[in-house]
């Protein structure tokens, strides 16, 4: 399998990328289609419009203040196009006070349509019935994989995991309240699979371990199971892989969350040594790997460096987010003609203890 | 030449992991091997084989078994034995002076803890035979038989033995080496910084015939600790007090906590106080005062200043050496912050009043220091006024010890759980009352060092009754 990316391939995608920018910065900052936050924010700052020309220029933008997603009413980020529409209301967060909140229409559908078409039918058989164990609530996540399964002709079975709860229980110490709570959610899911024919599954890794333990998931039925949510360090990945799906379920590692949407991984190679790599959906967000002390510069290949997101869709505006994880900036590899990141973990994870991956 | 790779040993499979802990000598940082490292998720999915570590192990009988433990005790002290999965082997020597450089143990400390691991090993038939009362040991292969005119038979109680190790003393793994030829398979959390000693053991065993099957090695986390101590059915833990405490109340976990050891001197022996100095300063620092077994108070009716400043002259001026000196007396921190906290720990104990550092003045220097890149702790003898004084019954991973005065008739209310107390008393009386008294393991009469080891005598439980139980049994035919 040939993963090198041309470049008049990887020049063709910045191409493409400016052109949706152009497009996407035109229709935020005007005021027939623009939403009330960024025609006020133009208004104080600067014309996005006329400075904004290439991805280059986005460095004139500061980072985006994601405390303005818990502050601001959800309204103000309604575009004048989607006036009168209602709308999605996704949180993120929210372990304590309140969450932030994505608002959103189609997009989540977007681009669970277009992963749809990076899953292979041996693993995620059309029409064949999928599990969600996880956190589904105000999450955008349980209604993208209830959308994923329906594109392929599939229904889901959910099972929810509050995970502001497993936080909170983490944080008094009451782990045993935790292990009967993921016990309680882990019963739910075994009882689902030993009682309906289900071949997909998505879930966390801690959750897929959890279950593994219960029942032989190959046995079951499953044959491609969708992961996501939490950082997964190769040798996690590999006992997924080797331990948990025996080589003989397909695996689906995915980064993402509310703001930017689905980053899928590449598939691995004996070469990866199982360390994963997540490509954005590019035009529609794009992630750069930045140093941590000059946000402005990006780390070299190889190098570990903070996350930092820009979404750019017709609903969503969000310039330059410092993510709260640290990765490896990874070069193109096809299908994907842009910059890739691998081994995503909590940013500072090396220095500290960070709550991650309770659910 | 490659640093060795030491694999996790998954019962019978070597597995390379791509997460390692790096071994340093604790001098020059100088990587001594990579350790590959595993979630609890691996040890749980191995679970389900240990039927067959078990079913590897019931090949052999225990006279087998026995046989195969004396082989090993030869190849362990003296073999060269393969040293991890890149081709590497390790000699008696090179054992010593690798363990020595990462654990800070001088090489004579090192050699002298191999020599408790052989004799164990060797005299596995001496040893099974006092722990299970001269038990017919056949019994165990055949399922039941006749002894002592009755019908007897056992079953295991557990479907291997787990054991979350220290890294503080090489011979500790000395306890779960009964367990092969009681036919029960190990699975085995090596201490972070000292791998070395049971993975020489396993290739030991090996090398003499037991089946590879019977060992799980898993370098690996909080999480994979708590899966290797409950649910294998039995498991030793070592650890500090609040370690302990979570554990307290599982009959199935066998706890080897701080041992808090001590000397207690009886009224009618107390005017020869200085007949019993060498004993006591050599139960204090042998083994560079790392053990549960090392005394770490000595209580006395009177004469506290006297003994206290008699142990301090002894061991105050001892000084680090270099690791191959075959007079050290103390052993290096292989962990500085562990060296940190305990100099701290005494130092913020003095500013209680009713105690002096009494070595302090046979130092002439400071309590922590460097010697040749590494951290040293030299001894430390406290004299308190109290046993309500903080420093009164603490224990150090160093030579240190407080000494303090107590009435003879409270001293039982005061000690505590002892781990080995060494009473030197004829007074029958106080004999009558330390051997009732229910808070000490292993009791000397006398003038023996707490460090002294009965191997046919029951260590912290006995491993035959912790790994077999005896069944009533009823057969027509």
């Amino acid at each position: 399998m040939t993963t090198t990316v041309s470049p008049e391939a990887i020049k063709a995608a910045q191409v493409q990328l400016d052109a949706h920018l152009k497009e996407i910065i035109n229709w935020h900052f005007s005021p027939e289609t623009g939403c009330p936050y960024w025609l006020a924010w133009a208004q104080k700052n600067f014309d996005p419009r006329k400075e904004i020309n290439t991805f280059a220029d986005m460095l004139k933008f500061p980072h985006f203040a994601d405390e303005s997603l818990r502050d601001e009413q959800p309204e103000v980020w309604v575009p004048a196009q989607f006036k009168g529409k209602p709308f999605n209301i996704f949180e993120t967060g929210g372990t304590t006070g309140m969450p932030k909140q994505r608002i959103g229409w189609n997009d989540y559908k977007v681009d669970y349509s277009e992963f749809s078409e990076k899953i292979s039918d041996e693993h995620f058989p059309r029409g064949g019935a999928w599990l969600m164990m996880g956190p589904t609530g105000p999450r955008r996540l349980r209604l993208a994989i209830e959308h994923l399964a329906n594109v392929r002709g599939s229904s889901c079975y959910f099972i929810d995991l509050d995970p502001r709860f497993v936080k909170k229980l983490i944080s008094n110490k009451q782990f045993d309240v935790a292990k009967q709570y993921m016990a309680h959610v882990v019963d739910q899911a075994t009882l689902i699979l030993k009682h309906r024919k289900v071949s997909g599954l998505f879930t966390t890794p801690k959750l897929l371990e959890a279950i593994a333990e219960k029942v032989n998931l190959y046995d079951a039925g499953i044959r491609g199971v969708f992961c996501g949510g939490t950082s997964m360090k190769p040798q996690e990945v590999r006992f997924i892989v080797e331990e948990l799906l025996e080589g003989r379920i397909g695996f689906y590692p995915t980064y993402g969350n509310t703001l930017m949407g689905l980053a899928a991984s590449v598939p691995l190679l004996p070469e990866d040594n199982f360390s994963v790599t997540y490509y954005a959906p590019q035009p529609r967000a794009v992630l750069r790997v930045v140093n941590p002390n000059k946000t402005d510069e990006t780390v070299a290949y190889g190098e570990w460096g903070r996350v930092e997101l820009t979404t750019l869709t017709k609903e969503f505006f969000c310039p330059r987010f410092l993510e709260r994880d640290e990765v490896i900036r990874r070069a193109p590899r096809a299908p994907y003609a842009w910059d890739g990141v691998g081994d995503v973990r909590p940013f500072g994870a090396m220095e500290k203890n960070i709550v991650e991956g309770v659910y | 030449m490659n640093v060795p790779h030491i694999p996790v040993l998954r019962l019978g499979r070597s597995y390379e992991s791509l997460e390692k802990n790096e071994v340093k000598d604790h001098r020059t940082g100088e990587v001594m091997a990579t350790v590959s490292t595993v979630n609890g998720g691996i040890v749980k999915r191995d679970l389900a084989k240990i039927s067959s570590a078990r079913a590897a192990l019931r090949k052999f009988t225990v006279a087998q078994l026995m046989e195969m433990s004396a082989k090993a005790g030869e190849l362990f002290l003296n073999g060269t034995l393969p040293f991890g999965d890149k081709g590497h082997t390790q000699s008696a020597q090179q054992y010593i002076e690798t363990l020595s450089q990462t654990s800070g143990l001088p090489h004579v400390m090192v050699k002298r803890n191999m020599t408790k691991i052989h004799f164990a090993l060797t005299n596995m038939k001496f040893v099974l035979n006092n722990l299970s009362r001269g038990l017919d040991l056949s019994i165990l292969d055949s399922g039941g038989g006749e002894q002592f005119g009755t019908k007897l038979s056992f079953f295991p109680t557990c479907s291997a033995l787990g054991l979350v190790m220290p890294s503080n003393s090489p011979a500790v793994n000395s306890l779960w080496i009964p367990a092969i030829s009681l036919k029960t398979p190990v699975v085995i959390k090596p201490g972070k910084e000292e791998p070395w000693t049971p993975y020489r053991l396993i290739q030991a065993f090996i090398g003499a015939g037991v089946p590879a099957e019977a060992f799980g090695f898993y370098p690996t986390d909080h999480d994979g600790s708590a899966t290797i101590l409950n649910n294998w059915g039995r498991a030793l833990i070592f650890g500090d007090k609040s370690t302990m405490a979570q554990y307290a109340n599982n009959p199935a976990i066998q706890l080897h906590g701080p041992g808090w050891s001590k000397f207690v001197i009886g009224e009618d022996c107390i005017e020869n106080w200085r007949d019993y100095i060498d004993v006591i300063a050599g139960a204090i620092s042998d083994n560079g005062g790392r053990s549960c077994i090392n005394a770490s108070a000595v209580v006395v009716p009177k004469y506290a200043a006297e003994i206290a400043d008699a142990l301090a002259q002894r061991l105050g001026p001892v000084q680090p050496t270099k690791p191959e000196d075959p007079n050290a007396r103390l052993s290096g921190f292989a962990n500085p912050k562990m060296a940190d906290f305990i100099d701290a720990q005494i130092d913020d104990g003095l500013k209680t009043p009713g105690a002096v550092d009494v070595t302090a003045k046979y130092r002439n220097g400071p309590r922590k220091v460097t010697f040749e890149g590494g951290i040293y702790m030299r001894p430390t003898i406290v004299l308190c006024d109290s046993f309500a004084h903080p420093l009164a019954n603490k224990e150090f991973l160093c030579p240190y010890a407080s000494v303090v005065t107590c009435p003879q008739n409270e001293m039982l209310h005061k000690i505590g759980y002892t781990l080995a107390c060494s009473a030197i008393t004829k007074d029958p009386k106080f004999i009558e009352e330390l051997e009732g008294f229910a808070e000490i393991d292993r009791l000397n009469i006398g003038p023996v060092s707490t460090m002294a080891i009965s191997w046919d005598q029951p260590h912290e439980g006995n491993m035959f009754e912790f790994l077999w139980k005896r069944r009533s049994i009823e057969r027509a035919w």
